[in-house]
């Protein structure tokens, strides 16, 4: 945005809103920032899911705002009052029901919008500050989902959180003390039911704190775009709305039919039947699986069954766990490439893509026993995983011969269009008219 | 200070502003430190839970080769009577060159009739199964958890898995009376 610094064009007209504009300008940030904002003109559908994870974001703090009058945070309570939401409480169900799918399409939305930016190398320079806030709201939410999962108190909300919290006693010395310190007991209870009550009620907010600083920077940089060049002129862009607002209001209506196939037909087909046994802290479920978006992590975790040197398997594997998300953080360093959209660089095109069938792959070894096979093929599906980041990135930035890229992106969208014999002769003769202007 | 080129000012003198700064700045580092502490210590197990560090449970039912949970510390304890046939392979294993975390059986019970552990696999927490009647036992004939896949041999020690350690002999107590206290 460099060149094309946007200067506000918001001018008011009623008395109020000369009176507002003077004391506290909200509105002008309003209609800067989502109005007369300028957009890259050749924006997909990839670029609507930050719109939709908003929304969600909502969704899901209204009704988990609703449950919460209903939910009791006691060991002994919980469970039923889950149940009495389920059956006693008005429009209970649907409440229930679209919190729970709504963090399962949560995480589908936020895994598109990451995999929409290594694709199009939305992290590369300037853009490395607006990406590591996205990472940080990925980590949030993880805690906030895996917090939220321990609530209605079932054999997998314990066992769960039983797991989760092991991990802090792979470390040698403090980690004992730091799993007592996190539970508040010796074993998952109702101290720990309690306080994840209260943090779970907590993140959310502080995403959507994070969420403003994300579209911030956002602003301050623009937006990438499929063919990754830097907006140049005018011509570049269209205004947010009417023309983002309506594409982002698009693909949201798509993505909230299908969440509403889920909560109205299948509700329960993303969960697991367990977490309706109430909570037993004798008998730990044959077999603890997390919820889908965990899986490819719980995978890496299981696939570390060695000692390396002074480092146990069980440690080695928390810190494979951990890694695999902590080098999202680290992506803008370890790309080499000078050019930003895979769509001009061929070898990292197929690197990605394996790069999406491997995770998904991960995800599915993750559901999988951890025994046999699946423990061989676990191994190699994280050391591609991770090869992926440390490996193909640096290296391929150096190596690969990226295609031709076109001048501006205004030549991209005319050279397409052509190409395809289509295009719209409106929108050539408006880039015309604005070129002269 | 007042020209950083002059050679008169080097080096630099310390003077009695610099030492209010530091030992200011110290003061509020210490005093932030204390402010939080009980903030976090809030979180650490409350009286209550720990008050309910003990369990006393009595032996006399408990027939040869068979096993019992009971609740210590909300987690769940293995007892254990074992047969002499139990006894003998925990002992030929003692040397074995596959205990990933090696302790003699002798080590790990103070009668060795009498196995006392803490049901909580080291791995993750998960509880091994091998209590109930046709449960898994894993290869070693002790335990089994389900979770990672970790076995445990007939004197609780980890033979197979991503556990890394055997499990945990808790402080218990054999009473002449046929009771034992655990913690």
């Amino acid at each position: 945005m460099s060149k094309l610094e946007h200067h506000g064009t918001y001018t008011p007209t009623s008395g109020v809103g000369k009176w507002i504009d003077a004391r506290m300008p909200l509105p002008r940030l309003m209609y800067d920032s989502f109005v007369a904002y300028p957009v890259p003109r050749n924006l997909n559908y990839a670029y609507t899911f930050g719109g939709i994870l908003s929304i969600f974001l909502v969704i899901q703090i209204v009704t988990g705002i609703v449950l919460a009058m209903h939910y009791v945070p006691d060991a002994t309570k919980a469970f039923d009052s889950v149940e009495h939401i389920m059956r006693d409480v008005n429009s209970g169900w649907l409440m229930r029901y679209m919190h729970q799918n709504g963090a399962h399409f949560f995480f589908l939305a936020v895994y598109l919008h990451i995999f929409r930016g290594l694709y199009y190398g939305s992290y590369k320079a300037p853009r490395e500050l607006l990406w590591i806030l996205g990472c940080i709201i990925y980590l949030l939410m993880m805690a906030t989902a895996f917090m939220g999962y321990v609530l209605p108190w079932g054999q997998m909300s314990f066992w769960g959180a039983t797991v989760i919290t092991g991990f802090f006693t792979a470390f040698p010395v403090i980690g004992v003390p730091i799993q007592e310190l996190l539970l508040g007991g010796f074993a998952v209870g109702d101290p720990t039911l309690n306080r994840f009550f209260s943090l779970h009620y907590l993140l959310p907010f502080m995403i959507a704190g994070v969420v403003i600083l994300h579209v911030w920077a956002l602003h301050v940089t623009g937006q990438t775009n499929p063919t990754g060049i830097e907006v140049k002129s005018k011509t570049d862009t269209v205004p947010f709305t009417p023309y983002a607002t309506i594409k982002d209001a698009f693909a949201l209506i798509l993505f909230l039919a299908l969440y509403a196939y889920f909560v109205f037909y299948m509700p329960n087909f993303l969960g697991h039947a367990d977490n309706y046994i109430p909570a037993d802290p004798m008998v730990t479920p044959a077999h603890i699986v997390p919820e889908w978006y965990f899986l490819p992590f719980y995978a890496i975790l299981r696939a570390i069954t060695f000692d390396i040197g002074p480092i146990t398997a069980k440690l080695g594997g928390v810190i494979a766990m951990f890694s695999a998300v902590l080098v999202l953080f680290v992506v803008p360093w370890l790309d080499t490439s000078k050019v930003r959209s895979a769509v001009y660089r061929p070898w990292y095109k197929l690197a990605f893509w394996l790069f999406v069938i491997n995770s998904v792959f991960l995800g599915w070894l993750g559901s999988q026993p951890a025994e046999g096979v699946y423990v061989a093929l676990a191994q190699l599906s994280t050391a591609i995983y991770f090869g992926f980041f440390l490996i193909v990135m640096p290296v391929l930035g150096l190596v690969e011969k990226p295609r031709r890229l076109p001048n501006s992106i205004t030549e991209a969208v005319l050279e397409r269009s052509a190409k395809t014999g289509g295009g719209s002769p409106q929108l050539g003769d408006a880039t015309a008219s604005a070129d002269k202007s | 200070m007042s020209d950083a080129n002059s050679d008169d000012d080097w080096p630099p003198q310390i003077e009695r502003r610099d030492f209010l700064f530091v030992s200011t700045g110290m003061m509020a580092a210490v005093g932030t430190a204390v402010a939080v502490w009980p903030f976090i210590d809030a979180m650490n197990p409350s009286a209550d839970v720990q008050a309910l560090a003990t369990t006393e449970v009595d032996l006399e039912p408990i027939a040869a080769g068979q096993r019992i949970t009971v609740i210590w510390r909300s987690q769940p304890v293995f007892i254990e009577r074992r047969t002499p046939e139990q006894v003998a392979q925990a002992k030929a294993d003692d040397d074995s060159p596959d205990l990933i975390d090696p302790a003699t059986d002798a080590s790990r019970v103070k009668s060795e009739e009498w196995l006392v552990v803490v049901g909580v696999c080291t791995h993750l927490g998960c509880v091994p199964l091998g209590q109930r009647e046709g449960d898994e036992r894993g290869e070693w004939g002790g335990w089994f958890c389900p979770c990672h896949g970790s076995h445990y041999d007939t004197s609780g020690r980890i033979r197979r898995g991503p556990a890394p350690r055997n499990l945990v002999v808790p402080p218990y107590e054999l009473r002449d009376d046929g009771t034992v206290l655990i913690g």
